[in-house]
């Protein structure tokens, strides 16, 4: 294997001095001079018209310097397809946008709202899909009847995946030893949940010049998705730190929209930073999946036949459904080799928070209601989960249709030895026992363990750019528009490029987020940034060392193929005491540009499975996570710790603790989030944390010059389909709901009567 | 009416009132420091004594700075991540180096807050072992689920305090 000076090193952040010290300035913590505070007056109806609004007292009030509702917000559409207004006479649930107030503090904004007199015309609501999709539904947008998201509007590209159909399915279930058919559900919603709450500062400079500064993501995409529909000739989108987004503050409109509506009202910057109810019930969480499907199999566990009604339920609106839908679909594939599918989604909006983009996209939805199904057939042919994810799992020439509709063939990694290496290090061949056979019983407390697995070809999506400036003193300089979210990437892209300009990491800085300067870049999403932003930082470090050796060859009498660099200095290969410094070379009146752009290249998935291994109390229905590890096969590591960090998160962010306790509860009477604090949502502390391992694997992949592939992003997605197994295994009844809180383990060991709260459980 | 607070070793009155430079009887020690002071390293999270964001030393105990009222704090003393360091050096205290150490973080939101609940710890109990850490630290969340490296840099720094 290669060694590197920098790469697969653990290195100090970049910005490690400034987050240990509190010097690092999240959103929240910036003010600029004659800023505003933005509040947002929600509806506490699930559906309803608004027939008035009286805002003349809170207008009235000093220190108020804009009102907006319905009647003069501007009319800022949107949603995919564009069907959500800034602010609309209908709400759609609770916690919808009724009203914006900008003020001289946040004091008088919320007072301000409190005065703002809201007459609602109440009409019924719904919650469910399947409900959702009744001929008598209420209907939520006159545009999409039955309450399903339109298929014709096409999100990458005009053979967008809208359904996995291939092959002959009724030929596939005749082909079958057994048939599997039933209904399960991934649909607690959690919370990806972000410390952070979401926030933004907007300032219009000249009347259509705007300027946003935001924890975003992907600041970059603004300008792309949303300069033209805020009427801006100009926009200028600034990055700062993210206090953690695992996927949900990417489509950021719903809290820029409403502060680039103040600001432009008030003519004053407005600064618009959600408190954390909002943050709980009026932001991203993740979508509803529901599978009603049928898996046919041989006796041996090959797949046959796969056919499946997928619903999946939106809530009030579509931030990037079908996109998370398509990825999702891609990535069924990817988990099970089968000739025969017809997989059909149906995208369902209700009255709830909208569902949007989390850490998974779309596939650990799918997942997490798939996999059950199709290990009921394993339970029936006694075959070992484990056994059958090895088979399965997609291998170098295996193909896929991929989110863009097109057929790819993977040319990546067989992970077949991270299975094996992670299974041996989890102990699994000694503690499976079987199907519903629990590992070990000591009085109540019964032991299971379950496997899940997840993989995606998005770590090669979408386009980036990068340049990189060389100076004569001997430091780099990455134009990127990466903004940190907590991966350590803007450090990981700062250790390749001095690698490739094998100068020391001190010497290599990145320019702030800000589009007026850096090329584009579509963010730090699907696990891409090892791969696709790493390449274009990469192609962009080559190209300013090939432009330094053309500059300074003749200097040497050598051609620049024959030069070498190594911290500011240049010489000919094999000969470095003869060496002569960048700045000798380039004058101190110059510096050079690099240049690099990354292309899609979905042919390389890349995997993580997960073990697990639980305790449950059968007489108080109390599910431990006693142990997990992970396995999976990176190329290359970049950063080890900053890898061990994103494999740890694998509990957290609406990951394996979804299995276990973390939900989104509704109260369908009234249409309302009953848990939008952080007591009654619950989250893993330090004092519960179980065993962790993870095993990584380093074969190299024809990615870039590093050979790696990212997996943070996909890091969580295996967990709860374990988590499920492992309960149904330790429990010995088989277990279809998440999460497995104690109600619902004692209900399945026929414990609790049969009366009692049952709600909509 | 005036309110004296003592933070990171500086005396700062305040004039109790509704104005914008005043302290507000309704808000909390957390806004204050925040709004008033400068000091943004003290974050908020949940606002509400649930997630330990904003923990801050007072007279040398952890507390929860949005969980109190500025004017309940007449004449204590805080520190905040800001006042960890050697005020005269700038050296950074032994806690932050083995947090730069060990990576010990990922989004490095909840970081100030971890560190200050640990350096209450330390500060009661030099030589905590892993169950003393963790239970010290429970009150903070940490959604990137950087713990495992947190417990080992608490753990770490302690040892070297020992030593020392």
């Amino acid at each position: 294997m290669t060694e590197y000076r920098f790469i697969g090193k653990p290195t100090q952040r970049k910005d490690a001095l400034d987050i240990v010290t509190g010097r690092i300035k999240f959103i929240n913590d910036v003010n600029i001079p004659n800023m505003l505070y933005g509040k947002v007056l929600r509806s506490p109806l699930p559906h309803a018209l608004i027939k008035s609004i009286d805002t003349a007292e809170a207008e009235s009030l000093p220190g108020v310097k804009a009102v907006l509702t319905h009647r003069n917000a501007p009319q800022w559409m949107a949603g995919f397809p564009l069907h959500v207004r800034l602010l609309d006479s209908k709400v759609r649930y609770v916690g919808d946008e009724v009203a914006l107030v900008a003020a001289e503090t946040e004091d008088i904004a919320e007072e301000a709202l409190r005065l703002i007199k809201v007459e609602y015309e109440p009409l019924p609501a719904v919650y469910d899909v399947e409900e959702a999709v009744q001929p008598d539904a209420p209907q939520l947008y006159d545009q999409f009847p039955g309450n399903l998201l339109p298929r014709e509007r096409r999100m990458f590209g005009p053979r967008t995946l809208q359904e996995v159909a291939f092959g002959d399915v009724d030929k596939g279930f005749e082909e079958a030893d057994l048939i599997i058919e039933g209904t399960c559900a991934y649909e607690n919603i959690p919370n990806p949940l972000p410390p952070e709450p979401p926030g933004v500062i907007a300032s219009w400079e000249e009347p259509d010049n705007l300027t946003v500064w935001s924890a975003s993501q992907g600041p970059h995409m603004f300008k792309v998705t949303l300069q033209r529909r805020m009427g801006a000739t100009s926009m200028t989108s600034l990055g700062s730190p993210v206090g953690a987004s695992y996927g949900s503050k990417y489509m950021s409109w719903q809290f820029v929209l409403p502060a680039a509506a103040l600001a432009k009202a008030a003519g004053r910057p407005v600064k618009l930073c959600y408190g954390k109810a909002e943050h709980m019930a009026a932001f991203t969480v993740r979508l509803g999946s529901r599978i009603h499907g049928k898996v046919g199999m041989k006796n041996d566990g090959t797949v046959t036949a796969l056919a499946a009604d997928w619903l999946v339920n939106t809530g009030a609106f579509s931030e990037i459904t079908q996109g998370m839908v398509s990825v999702g679909l891609g990535e069924a594939q990817l988990m099970i080799r089968c000739p025969n599918w017809s997989f059909k989604p149906r995208m369902v909006c209700t009255n709830r928070t909208a569902s949007g983009q989390v850490r998974g996209f779309g596939g650990q939805e799918l997942k997490c209601a798939l996999t059950p199904l199709v290990t009921m057939g394993l339970e029936k042919a006694g075959i070992d989960p484990v056994e059958f994810f090895k088979k399965n799992y997609v291998k170098p020439g295996d193909g896929y249709y991929w989110r863009d509709g097109k057929w790819w063939v993977c040319n990546g990694t067989d992970y077949t030895a991270a299975i094996e290496k992670g299974a041996a290090t989890f102990g699994w061949d000694k503690k499976w026992q079987g199907w519903l056979k629990p590992t070990s019983v000591n009085g109540t407390k019964h032991r299971g363990v379950g496997v899940g697995v997840h993989g995606n070809a998005d770590v090669g999506e979408d386009i980036s750019e990068a340049f990189v400036r060389i100076d004569p003193n001997g430091t780099a300089t990455i134009y990127s528009g990466l903004a940190e979210h907590g991966t350590g990437q803007r450090s990981n892209i700062c250790k390749m490029t001095a690698e490739v300009l094998q100068i020391p990491l001190a010497s290599v800085s990145v320019t702030p987020v800000d589009s007026r300067v850096n090329p584009f870049e579509i963010g730090p999403v699907g696990s891409r940034g090892t791969y696709a932003i790493g390449s274009a930082v990469i192609a962009a470090a080559e190209d300013a060392k090939k432009q330094l050796f053309e500059l300074m060859a003749p200097k040497f009498g050598a051609q620049p193929e024959e030069l070498e660099t190594r911290d500011g200095m240049v010489y000919v290969k094999g000969d470095p005491e003869k060496k002569i410094p960048w700045f000798k070379g380039m004058g101190y009146d110059r510096t050079i540009m690099g240049k690099g752009r990354f292309e899609p290249d979905f042919t390389l998935p890349n995997f993580m499975m997960i073990f697990t291994e639980v305790e449950v109390d059968t007489e108080t229905g109390k599910v431990d996570l006693i142990k997990v590890v992970g396995a999976t096969d990176v190329g290359q590591i970049i950063d080890p710790p900053s890898l061990t960090n994103q494999l740890n998160g694998c509990l957290g962010s609406a990951g394996i603790d979804s299995a276990l306790f973390e939900e989104t509860v509704l109260d369908t009477r009234l249409g309302r989030i009953m848990n939008p604090n952080m007591i009654d949502y619950k989250w893993r502390t330090f004092a519960e944390l179980p065993g962790m391992e993870h095993e990584v694997l380093e074969t190299p992949l024809p990615s870039h010059r590093f050979h790696a592939v990212g997996v943070g992003e996909i890091t969580p997605s295996p967990g709860p389909s374990a988590v499920l197994m492992a309960v149904s295994n330790a429990i010995g009844v088989r277990m279809a709901e998440y999460p497995l809180t104690p109600d619902r383990v004692l209900k399945a060991l026929g414990k609790t009567a049969k009366a009692g709260k049952e709600g909509n459980r | 009416m005036t309110l004296t607070l003592t933070v990171n070793g500086e005396k700062h009155s305040f004039v109790i009132g509704e104005g914008s430079r005043e302290v507000s009887p309704s808000h909390t020690l957390a806004h204050t420091l925040r709004e008033r002071l400068g000091l943004t390293g003290t974050k908020i999270s949940c606002d509400r004594g649930a997630c330990g964001c904003c923990t801050v030393l007072m007279d040398g105990k952890a507390v929860l700075s949005c969980m109190l009222l500025s004017v309940e704090c007449e004449g204590k003393e805080f520190t905040t991540i800001e006042g960890l360091g050697d005020p005269v050096t700038g050296a950074l205290d032994p806690l932050q180096q083995s947090f730069i150490d060990h990576t010990a973080f990922q989004c490095g939101f909840c970081t100030p807050g971890i560190i200050m609940s640990a350096k209450a710890l330390l500060i009661k109990n030099p030589t905590p072992d892993q169950e003393e850490i963790k239970e010290a630290l429970a009150g903070n969340f940490c959604r990137c689920n950087s713990h495992y490296h947190v417990l080992e840099a608490v753990q770490a720094a302690a040892e070297k305090g020992g030593q020392q």
